[in-house]
């Protein structure tokens, strides 16, 4: 595909925004910023494909990476054995029974035909079939959760490569937004946004308090990572090797070797850190590439354009023969899908599931912002949303700290508000985050890189 | 007799007077959200911040007012410092429509902007909030914490179980019911209300009658400011007063709207009592209650929960769900006021 000049401009800004921060903050901070701005990427154009592509709105943005990180969590982490023996077969007994009872209830519909037998029926069947499947299901997830509750107290996982996770999470959000595609997208837009909000709250809910699945909001800590750890990296010959080859004129000025040997060893510890976030950076810049690579394929094929038409004019396309239901259904799912990917990615990162953390201003409406700031429509312009909001989401407090000095300059340093205001110093990314979007939706509200109008 | 009368009182105490206050602090949030819904058509998403931005400026007034050794007695300082906090929010309101929502009105632009524009509202206020006050949790009631103490009960009555009524409750309710009962005769009675219907109701055909939708639309900024005003108030001296809170009562506040007919008045407050009586119903532990009515041979075990307090949270959006499934317009038909 080909750019025009000013995408080549928005992409200039993007790289040299961190070659910036790399010589002022240093490299490891702007590699910090730079994982974090590609996942942040990554998941604007999830959103965007829904909300860009086919105008349906995911407020759930939440939700799904909250999926994307339990699959992260049922992938890598080790399987307890004892957890299993303690609660398996009973949560087995009750899943079983809880299928038993849908299909009961399907069959219910099927046989009875008058409406008020089959509310009394099926009301009086799904509560006793309730409290038995509680029953188990109580008694199971107790004895889990009893399993050395300090270091375990959960089921844990398959213990398999966490990179694999990143599909499975991406799979497991697909399957929440199918659920709630199903329930929810006949609905008008801005209902469908308190909606999905809804639901990303119950999902999030859902996983700070089954403790047996995701341990809840006592965390998983310690998940493997898909790429070395620094003490390895440090002992590694071919590791040290390198870095002596790559600074090898800085070493070679110092002549003492005991001198050459201590700068060596800094150089070292530093370099082990920059290449585990270097490494990231590139494995998340291939999923990225990648998912930008088949995002503008199929903006651009005949199936891309279906969605324009039913964005622009829902009843004209319907009147085409267009299956707008289930369009909406296929496009909600896979923008979900690309936020589950985000949110395995997001945790592999850390390399710890924190269900608390999930707010709804943080992980949904920032990224609604980093949709409507970068251009909604338009990939590149999700990327370099999701780039510049994250960037400035960080950035914003040494600047904040900054102006706030630059206009207290005449006031003594024990000011009761020069001290308050510095205190509140991280609260002012808010404030930027709401004047940017603001500015952008009356000044240009087809973000910064607009989608582009194609005439054929 | 006794056991039943036991059992009463453990609902009342524990379901129905929360319940009610709980309710009432929707029901006036909510009531905010339809009016902004039915005149300016956007979901606002910034009225859990306005709520917030209220409670915060009756905070400030009740500390100077405390400082300054003025206070009401019995009642809570806040009640005093609370005109104030409705001003402010007022000004508030008219400001954000001034700078920000009008320019939309004017362009036509399609709820869903409007509703994006009211999330950048959102984060704006929501600054303010922080930069000025924190986030810690603020205590701010004061004066005779209890108009009826658990233990005073028991005394009275002889009963086993204390009834607590907490004066933030009673003010709750006695304030609820005024603003309530104002808010439905100004807008049956008096021109600029029934003014306000008509626009809801069909905008070309009132702005063809004469109606100045300046007007109505200023009007219903000053009914929005004092109904967020007194309800975040209300709910920060009755639990406490934490700014984060407020963003998490905005799906509440939202779904007692839809639930009772986004566009209603009367919808938003019976949608309001129908979601904190769901959400307080389904988390309690009838255990007490079952205890005292039924023989001691068929006692319950358990805690006769229906679901853990935790998913408190859950059980208000189940409910919007299913209302939006069963009958998307909600109980009373929406849309109009």
């Amino acid at each position: 595909m080909k750019f025009e000049r000013y995408e080549w401009l928005a992409i200039t800004i993007m790289i040299s925004l961190f070659i910036f921060v790399g010589f002022i903050q240093g490299w490891s901070v702007s590699l910090v910023i730079l994982n974090m701005c590609i996942i942040s990427a990554i998941m604007t154009m999830g959103v965007n494909i829904s909300w860009g592509y086919a105008g349906v709105i995911n407020f759930g943005v939440m939700g799904f990476l909250a999926m994307g990180g339990l699959a992260a969590v049922l992938v890598s982490y080790p399987p307890i054995v004892e957890s299993w023996q303690a609660g398996g077969r009973g949560l087995g007994i009750s899943f079983a029974l809880l299928v038993v009872l849908v299909i009961a209830v399907m069959y219910i519909n099927k046989i009875v035909i008058q409406k008020r037998n089959r509310y009394i029926l099926n009301s009086l069947i799904i509560f006793f079939g309730i409290l038995i499947i509680r029953h188990f299901y109580l008694n199971a997830t107790h004895n889990i959760e009893d399993v050395n509750p300090a270091i375990a107290g959960f089921l844990g996982g398959l213990g398999l490569p966490i990179i694999l996770s990143w599909i499975v999470g991406g799979l497991f959000a697909a399957g929440v937004a199918f659920v709630i595609g199903k329930v929810a997208l006949g609905l008008r837009s801005d209902y469908l946004a308190i909606v999905t909000l809804g639901i990303s709250e119950i999902v999030v809910s859902v996983l700070k308090h089954e403790e047996w699945l995701s341990r809840g909001v006592k965390n998983v800590i310690g998940l493997k990572r898909p790429v070395p750890y620094e003490i390895d990296l440090q002992n590694a010959d071919w590791f040290i090797n390198l870095i002596t080859y790559l600074n090898s004129s800085k070493l070679n000025n110092i002549i003492d070797v005991s001198d050459r040997q201590q700068v060596l060893n800094n150089l070292i510890i530093d370099g082990s850190g920059i290449f585990v976030k270097l490494s990231y950076a590139i494995l998340f810049l291939i999923v990225m590439l990648i998912i930008f690579y088949f995002a503008n394929k199929a903006q651009l094929s005949p199936w891309g354009r279906m969605m324009r038409a039913i964005r622009d004019n829902e009843t004209a396309a319907n009147a085409m023969g267009k299956d707008v239901v289930k369009q909406h259904l296929i496009i909600f799912v896979i923008g979900a899908a690309i936020v589950g990917v985000a949110g395995a990615m997001l945790v592999t990162l850390d390399g710890l599931f924190t269900p608390s953390g999930y707010r709804p201003l943080r992980f949904t409406f920032i990224i609604w912002i980093m949709v409507i700031v970068g251009g909604s429509g338009n990939n590149l312009g999700a990327i370099f949303g999701g780039f510049v909001i994250w960037f400035s989401w960080i950035e914003a407090a040494p600047l904040t700290t900054f102006i706030i000095n630059q206009l207290t300059m005449g006031l003594e340093p024990t000011n009761a508000l020069k001290l308050h205001l510095l205190d509140s110093v991280p609260y002012f990314r808010y404030l930027f985050m709401g004047l940017i979007l603001l500015l952008i939706l009356r000044y240009r509200p087809k973000g910064i890189i607009p989608e582009k109008v194609r005439h054929s | 007799m006794i056991d039943f009368l036991n059992s009463i009182i453990v609902l009342l105490n524990f379901i129905i007077i929360p319940g009610i206050s709980y309710g009432s602090q929707l029901a006036l949030g909510a009531l905010g959200v339809t009016f902004v819904y039915a005149i300016l058509r956007f979901a606002n998403f910034a009225h859990g911040e306005i709520m917030s931005f209220g409670a915060m400026i009756t905070i400030l007034f009740t500390w100077f007012f405390q400082s300054q050794n003025i206070g009401l007695g019995i009642l809570p300082t806040a009640l005093l410092a609370l005109p104030i906090g409705i001003i402010a929010t007022i000004i508030l309101c008219i400001i954000s429509d001034k700078f920000v929502f009008q320019y939309y009105r004017y362009q036509k632009s399609v709820p869903v902007v409007l509703a994006m524009v009211s999330i950048g509202v959102m984060f704006v206020i929501n600054a303010i909030i922080r930069i000025i006050i924190g986030t810690e949790t603020i205590k701010f009631s004061d004066g005779q914490k209890f108009i009826m103490k658990a233990k005073q009960f028991k005394v009275m009555t002889g009963l086993n179980e204390g009834l607590a009524l907490k004066s933030s409750q009673v003010i709750t309710i006695l304030i609820t019911i005024l603003l309530l009962t104002f808010t439905f005769w100004f807008l049956q009675k008096t021109k600029t209300g029934k003014s306000m219907r008509a626009f809801s109701d069909n905008e070309d055909l009132a702005l063809l009658s004469g109606i100045n939708p300046d007007r109505v639309v200023f009007t219903t900024w000053i009914i929005v400011g004092v109904l967020a005003c007194v309800a975040g108030t209300l709910y920060g001296l009755d639990k406490s007063y934490k700014p984060i809170i407020y963003l998490n009562l905005v799906l509440p506040i939202f779904a007692s709207a839809i639930v009772g007919g986004i566009g209603s008045p009367f919808g938003a407050v019976v949608g309001g009592y129908v979601i904190a009586f769901s959400e307080i119903m389904v988390t309690y532990a009838y255990k007490k209650f079952f205890v005292y009515l039924l023989p001691s041979s068929i006692e319950p075990t358990g805690l006769v929960q229906l679901l853990s307090t935790d998913y408190k949270f859950a059980v208000s959006f189940s409910i919007l769900v299913i209302v939006l499934l069963i009958r998307p317009s909600g109980i009373f038909k929406g849309r109009v006021l």
